[in-house]
């Protein structure tokens, strides 16, 4: 059994952002991490993995090659197969270009009729939480989003979804595709055992030429050329200033206050 | 020294570990009950750092040198305590194992220890016998009436772990026609059998929180089957165990140095004097630039010596030495500095330099003062 999980390096935010001209990140000039919802993902798929004999879990990253300092930690903590997908073609992919091509990759793989697909509910650089669903879509497998807890039973997987005012409790068959939120799990810590062996473990790398024949990757259907989305602009917003505090107490002060208030034509 | 991607990957990882799970509370809470935290160790455990240093046959991780003094280095950055959490078990507890027990006791006895299921101490010091192990007086004679056990008569102290430990080493004079570091041998001590007790816990200066105590043995029978090593040469297997105790130390002390250089760094900056902040004083930035330099050339030649450890190079004793005399000497020479940076508030308990400013002292004292460091350095020239 397949356990995919896919993953992104993400810029870290913590850090200074920095944007092009064109509107784009820079991604070049910003320290990376994982998407912190992939971690949560990437446990999940270890712990089902961890429980169910004869399962494997596979990385999917798209990105480009330095993204692999990010898949050896993940390997470091107990992945056990890696996939690649980097190609210029790819470039500047908006979130229908990038399902369609990590979905082409997962095909490529191989996705079995017990399968899982794994993903973090967002990415905290777009925050638009369109990828997932997508890659369910054009796999055409059932998708549950905002997981907070998984329980499989032979091919059966009971998932509690979490929604802004309750929980629902949906069940699925395999194979499916699960979004995943930080309440799920506490990922685990990388191992120095992980640390020294993630080199032996299967690491592809799966370029244009790779999966140029499925029928998912047309010309106009990956990369920026076939992105419906187009950035106009990216800025920061400006701070809003600092407001205006009147000291004391008494009808001195709510005078001086319902004069602003008047001037400013509020009331 | 340029560390390798994978040494890299191993300082994120401890780093991530310890500013984790070393919480300001636990901290806290260590330092005012003074005793040994169970949750904190069990996590330790199971993300492996108990057996870091500890071949993966045997229950640990298969870290080298190198894993292992980096792993002293980022914890004790967060807590000079906690890291010795991790750190017996890899050191002067598992040492002796590794380097003497037969395939047997390795099983028995390191697996466990290796996995963090079990705790062992190491039991060298005596209150007449500590630098000088040759002054050892605890004894393990023939039992006259089973030939198969030994008695253990005697006293060890300051032995950290001792009050929480399942087992320990215990160095014993099994010779007693020998005289000196001679006629000694290690036994595997079950702080469970009849006639072992433990003293009350030592009240420290620093390093709360890994409790301290004397480990008293009155007539012990201990099996045959539990001598480790050749009989009357344990004194050599000591000497091997505290080479790498002595590495661990050193980066232990160069931890708790970065983690001052950071406080004062930090403090420098917010602390406005004159107008403006501290930091702007060439007194203090001088200050900094020396606490820097310092650490950086004691991390070089840690770094230096764990590579060399595992190349097992001749000159490995003196390196061992003069890294923890450098490192510990330099590290308390920072925390003072940073202590004097923060001015009355370093001080104050609330800010975290009074505490590594204590927790520092211990280190150019236990696993061999500064001074008996000088003379193994300086006996390696003279000789």
């Amino acid at each position: 059994m397949n356990i995919f999980v896919c993953v992104k390096q993400v810029p870290d935010t913590t850090g200074k952002v920095a944007v092009k001209e064109d509107g784009t990140l820079d991604r070049a000039s910003m320290a990376t991490i994982t998407n912190p919802d992939d971690l949560n993902a990437v446990e999940a798929a270890l712990t089902l993995r961890d429980q169910i004999a004869d399962s494997k879990v596979i990385i999917v990253v798209m990105g480009p090659p330095a993204a692999a300092s990010m898949i050896h930690e993940l390997l470091a903590m107990g992945a056990d197969e890696a996939v690649l997908i980097s190609g210029r073609e790819f470039g500047g992919s908006d979130t229908f270009a990038t399902s369609q091509i990590i979905a082409a990759g997962i095909k490529t793989y191989g996705l079995g009729e017990g399968d899982i697909v794994f993903c973090g509910r967002q990415a905290i650089d777009g925050d638009t939480a369109q990828v997932g669903p997508q890659i369910a879509e054009k796999l055409g497998i059932p998708q549950i989003t905002y997981a907070a807890g998984i329980t499989y039973d032979g091919g059966k997987l009971t998932v509690k979804r979490m929604l802004e005012d309750g929980y629902m409790t949906v069940e699925t068959q395999t194979p499916c595709l699960i979004t995943c939120i930080k309440e799920l799990n506490k990922p685990r810590y990388m191992s120095i055992k992980g640390i020294l062996e993630f080199d032996t473990k299967p690491y592809y790398v799966y370029d244009y030429e790779k999966l140029k024949d499925d029928p998912l990757i047309e010309a106009d259907t990956i990369g920026l050329k076939g992105s419906p989305t187009n950035i106009f602009k990216s800025f920061t917003p400006p701070q809003k200033g600092v407001g205006q505090m009147l000291e004391g107490s008494g009808k001195e002060t709510v005078d001086k206050l319902f004069n602003i208030l008047l001037e400013k034509h509020v009331i | 020294m340029i560390l390798s991607e994978k040494y890299q990957m191993m300082r994120k990882f401890y780093r991530e570990f310890a500013e984790t799970e070393f919480t300001s509370e636990l901290l806290d809470e260590l330092e005012e009950t003074g005793e040994f935290n169970w949750d904190i160790f069990h996590k330790i455990a199971a993300a492996g750092l108990t057996g870091v240093k500890i071949p993966q046959e045997y229950g640990g991780q298969g870290g080298d040198y190198l894993a292992y003094t980096l792993m002293m280095e980022e914890l004790s950055r967060v807590s000079a305590v906690l890291a010795i959490y991790a750190n017996t078990s890899n050191s002067l507890g598992g040492g002796p194992l590794l380097y003497c027990a037969n395939e047997e006791q390795k099983q028995k006895y390191l697996v466990p220890v290796a996995k963090g299921e079990k705790i062992i101490v190491f039991g060298l010091t005596e209150p007449g016998a500590g630098s000088d192990a040759g002054g050892t007086q605890t004894t393990a004679l023939p039992d006259p009436d089973d030939p198969d056990y030994y008695i253990l008569n005697g006293r060890k102290t300051f032995i950290s772990a001792a009050p929480v430990a399942d087992w320990a080493v215990i160095y014993a004079k099994t010779d007693l026609s020998q005289k000196g570091s001679k006629g000694i041998s290690m036994f595997i001590l079950d702080m469970k059998l009849p006639g072992v007790s433990v003293g009350k816990h030592e009240n420290k200066m620093g390093i709360t929180g890994y409790p301290t105590s004397d480990i008293i043995m009155d007539n012990v029978r201990v099996h045959k089957s539990d001598l480790l090593g050749p009989l009357h040469k344990g004194f050599i297997t000591a000497m091997k165990t505290l080479n790498g105790g002595r590495l661990g130390t050193a980066a232990q002390a160069l931890g708790i140095a970065q983690h001052a250089l950071e406080e004062a760094v930090k403090f420098s900056k917010e602390r406005v004097q004159f107008g403006k902040p501290i930091c702007r004083n060439q007194g203090i930035s001088f200050m900094l630039a020396d606490m820097a330099t310092e650490i950086e050339a004691a991390r070089q030649l840690i770094y230096h010596t764990a590579e060399c450890m595992i190349a097992d190079t001749p000159d490995v004793p003196q390196l061992c030495s003069m890294a923890k005399y450098y490192a510990t000497e330099m590290a308390n020479r920072v925390c003072y500095k940073a202590v004097q940076i923060h001015g009355g508030y370093g001080y104050i308990k609330e800010y975290p330099v009074e505490r590594l400013y204590r927790d520092v002292r211990i280190t150019t004292i236990f696993e061999g003062t500064s001074q008996v460091q000088q003379m193994v350095i300086s006996g390696a020239l003279l000789k």
